[in-house]
């Protein structure tokens, strides 16, 4: 009997199982190869950072790209806004020389304008949004070229860099430890990862408490542990191998409390509800009383502001702004949220799948790097990556 | 006459349940067969089976088709042998021409060339055989779908067919234009094509029916030859119960005015100048169900979606009353705020998330309902779908269920849930049992009582005038854009409604 429930409860979430089964695969079997072919530890605390650092922008910008794509839009522009705002932020900083605290609000405002511009002609004149920011995407990259006249603009000052390349600071930071070349560990960056672990675990048994309370058949219990056992074994992993190097990343955490929110947003909020009803059935939720142009218009604008954020993180990791930044972007962003699981036709979609996806890309791309597999290769696999898992959709949907 | 068709012992199979068991079918050549049974009991399954759409071996039992034994690997072996199927959902490509539509797959073409002045002298005389006067160059989306289910028939005529299935080809007609369409069927018999025709509206297939076959629950209950033919033994039969009153009975509560309008005026939305509601006047009083008659285009419709929240037409003017105090429609929020409430006649296209699961789709009118400072509780979610489910009695598993897979009778009473949520004054159900089987409409009638009852108010717009007599307290009859007349229950009859309609016709002030 319970048996049997389980097998039901895992037809149902297949898909969302099926993801986190597939990263943990790849992961698994980058290390055995990584470790057979060139004996170098896939999972090394250095590759762990790097894999966050590469891969920042993505997850950032796939967050927005999702409710874009709830939303039943596209946004094609994101590549040139990265590169735009990159441009914008190295203007300011470098030619002219804004203090850093004043150059990150205007970028994102800058993106945010970009995202109302466009989001504008989409949601009240109902252009269709692939042509509007197919617009936007020759439009910005060609303002970037104008901008930085061509040329890099860089370097820039130390505080601007720490957005990509700074870590969180060790508060109990054991001097001796490094003076005694023993392995050092970030305190701060240990007890958050714990902390985290123990939220996930007490949120979700929280939940599980008041869904039972309300009469709603609750995961197995056996399924509920499994889960969070993976989730916090993963945590804490990753958060050791990262203390036990140069501790939490600035970008990591940027991206994990934006990741939050956005699960939040899009599950339990009523406008995050309403975006996918009117990606559903645009006409229903019109005539339920929802107010659908102010909600892509809205989308729009979140997706400019958090295509300036990751505009400005590959700024700061380039250490320059190149009128080249960006460039393809939106490829990666798109295949990720559809890795992800979300639908094409707007309406479903989740942020922790879209995050998944991302990282599926990622590891995959860190991976082949490693092993010197060419980008020719590169493109090849992930295209056909991307095409598995779609059809991995559609065939469970057809079943 | 002789057997043309034979269906013998057929079951159907899918994972965990049997379409199909044990179903005859035994059909005369030149005869008009008709198909009864609710919603799921199988006849569309049937008539996938007949047409190769689930190829031989896929289901047990035999087809005898002019004394052979077909084994049909896909619809183009049945189309071969002429049987010819309609489906419910129309299979036209709206932005080509009549005569590409006509001849799509079949073009009248010499080595992958086509032949255009013989494809449009073709097309003029199918069109002619439907009785059709439009050119054949025409757009087909520009028809309306009286026109287009027509068009449907006329392809099927190109395809030479011997016999014409056709699945509730006038669930989506007007009377005059099912009129039409069963005109012509009797005219084909004529000229000796058999039909099959699935079909709710009962007294459709008393006219036309030579024999019926009723279908419930996946097997054949029995078949009725033209002079066993009576609307209380079809439904005896399809429903398995004696239904002495189609409609409930009901006392009606009536109270004071609560809903208003006063000259009401619509244009167009896109069409410069062209008047959709010309002056419109209505009241609805606490605890009455109103009624509002009229055929298609009549601007019914037109009417209940731009009362609420300006959801069709532009350059509105007129006022909307709420129990005497004058209320903002302007927009849909407004309009729900106000206590009013709109079910759709489109369910699918305008009520339904079909993707998203039933309990969704309850609280979507009402977010603010289950959630605290725009903060969903998921569980409040569930706990309010669950009363619905159960106070409305839709049939499903579980409310985590998606909206697609229900029957029509259960999604209706998911979109009643909706705007019941929202706890309205005054509900405008449009066109509420469409396409809807009639134990569900039955179900229906009683939730639209118990509403009145409760002192709710009720417009009910419907194309089929019976179900109007039987459920409304008072009738406003709709023509050209205009309310021409007012009956109360007591008055009305179809023949005066009719009249109204006919006498107002083209007197547009």
């Amino acid at each position: 009997m319970s048996e049997a429930n389980n097998k039901g409860y895992m037809g149902s979430h297949l898909r969302e199982y099926g993801m986190i089964m597939a990263l943990v695969a790849i992961v698994f079997f980058f290390t055995v190869i990584v470790r057979a072919t060139i004996d170098v530890d896939f999972l090394s605390a250095q590759n762990i950072t790097n894999l966050f650092l590469q891969n920042s922008y993505v997850i950032i910008m796939a967050l927005g790209m999702l409710l874009v794509i709830v939303a039943g839009h596209i946004d094609l522009s994101v590549g040139s806004v990265v590169g735009f705002t990159g441009a914008v932020a190295a203007v300011l900083t470098v030619n002219l020389g804004w203090p850093v605290i004043a150059v990150i609000p205007t970028c994102l405002i800058v993106g945010g304008l970009i995202g109302a511009a466009q989001g504008y002609w989409v949601a009240f004149w109902r252009i269709p949004s692939f042509i509007v920011t197919l617009a936007g995407m020759l439009v910005f990259r060609g303002l970037t070229l104008w901008l930085l006249n061509g040329q890099n603009i860089g370097p820039f000052p130390k505080s601007f860099q720490a957005l990509s390349t700074g870590f969180l600071p060790d508060l109990f930071g054991d001097a001796d430890q490094v003076a005694l070349g023993m392995e050092r560990l970030n305190g701060t960056g240990l007890l958050i990862v714990l902390i985290a672990a123990v939220v996930v675990i007490w949120t979700g048994w929280q939940k599980r408490q008041r869904d039972a309370s309300f009469g709603i058949t609750p995961e197995p219990t056996t399924v509920f542990w499994i889960r969070n056992a993976i989730v916090a074994g993963a945590l804490i992993f990753v958060g050791y191998k990262l203390a036990i190097f140069r501790g939490l990343p600035n970008v990591l955490m940027v991206l994990a409390v934006l990741t939050v929110i956005y699960a939040f947003f899009t599950e339990q909020t009523t406008s995050g509800r309403r975006i996918y009803a009117l990606g559903g059935n645009e006409k229903a939720a019109k005539l339920s009383g929802i107010k659908t142009e102010r909600l892509v218009f809205f989308c729009f604008v979140n997706m400019g502001v958090l295509a300036a954020l990751a505009g400005m993180i590959v700024a700061a990791r380039l250490n320059s702004s190149t009128p080249k930044a960006g460039v393809g972007f939106e490829l990666d962003v798109i295949a990720a949220v559809f890795i992800g699981g979300a639908s094409m036709t707007g309406g479903s979609g989740k942020i922790v799948g879209v995050v998944v996806g991302a990282l599926i890309m990622g590891v995959m791309n860190n991976g082949m790097s490693i092993l010197g597999i060419g980008i020719d290769y590169q493109q090849v696999i992930k295209g056909l990556v991307l095409l598995a898992a779609v059809i991995f959709d559609v065939y469970n949907k057809s079943k | 006459m002789a057997t043309l068709l034979e269906m013998r012992g057929i079951c159907k199979l899918f994972p965990g349940v049997r379409a199909l068991d044990q179903v005859n079918l035994n059909v005369e050549a030149g005869e008009i067969h008709a198909i009864c049974g609710e919603n799921g009991a199988g006849k569309s399954t049937l008539m996938k089976v007949l047409s190769g759409v689930y190829p031989h071996g896929s289901y047990e039992g035999d087809i005898i088709y002019e004394g052979r034994t077909l084994q049909m690997r896909s619809i183009s072996d049945s189309e071969r042998e002429g049987i010819i199927i309609i489906h419910q959902e129309l299979a036209l490509v709206p932005l080509l021409s009549i005569a590409e539509n006509l001849f799509l797959g079949n073009e009248v073409a010499k080595n992958g060339v086509i032949n255009w002045p013989q494809a449009f002298a073709k097309t003029r005389d199918l069109l002619g055989k439907v009785g059709l006067d439009e050119p054949p160059g025409t757009q087909v989306g520009k028809l309306g779908v009286g026109k287009q289910q027509l068009i449907e028939i006329a392809k099927a005529l190109a395809k030479d067919v011997r016999l014409l299935i056709l699945d509730e080809p006038t669930a989506a007609l007007q009377e005059n234009d099912s009129q039409k369409l069963l005109d012509l069927l009797l005219e084909l018999k004529a000229q000796g094509v058999t039909s099959i025709i699935i079909s709710h509206k009962l007294n459709e297939i008393g006219r036309v029916a030579d024999r019926i076959t009723i279908i419930r629950d996946g097997t054949t209950v029995s078949t009725l030859n033209r002079d066993e033919i009576s609307e209380d033994r079809i439904i005896r039969d399809m429903v398995g119960r004696d239904m002495a009153h189609r409609y409930p009975e009901r006392t009606p509560k009536i109270g004071e005015v609560l809903l208003q309008v006063q000259g009401w005026n619509v244009w167009h939305p896109e069409q410069k100048g062209r008047q959709m509601i010309r002056d419109a006047a209505l009241s609805v009083r606490k605890g009455e169900i109103v009624g509002i008659a009229g055929l298609m285009g009549a601007g019914r419709t037109e009417l209940a979606m731009s009362l609420f929240g300006r959801s069709y037409g532009r350059n509105i003017t007129g006022t909307v009353s709420m129990g005497g105090k004058v209320v903002d429609t302007s927009t849909v929020a407004k309009a729900v705020d106000a206590g009013l409430a709109y079910v759709t006649e489109d369910r699918k296209a305008l009520g339904l998330i079909l993707e998203e699961p039933i309990l969704r789709n309850i609280s979507l009118a009402n977010l603010a309902g289950i959630a605290a400072r725009g903060i969903i509780s998921h569980g409040r979610e569930a706990q309010v779908a669950e009363g619905y489910r159960k106070a409305m009695a839709i049939r499903t598993p579980g409310v985590h269920q998606k909206v697609m897979n229900l029957s029509g009778g259960n999604q209706q009473k998911v979109v009643l849930s909706k705007w019941l949520f929202t706890d309205p004054q005054v509900l405008i159900l449009d066109e509420p049992t469409r396409g809807i089987d009639v134990g569900a409409k039955f179900e229906i009638y009683n939730i639209m009582n118990q509403l009145a009852a409760d002192g709710r108010s009720i417009v009910m717009i419907s194309s089929e005038m019976p179900e109007l007599l039987g459920m409304c307290d008072r009738i406003y009859v709709m023509n050209e854009g205009r309310i021409v007349g007012e009956l109360s229950r007591a008055e009305a009859t179809q023949e005066r409604i009719m009249a109204m309609i006919l006498n107002s016709t083209g007197k547009a002030a």
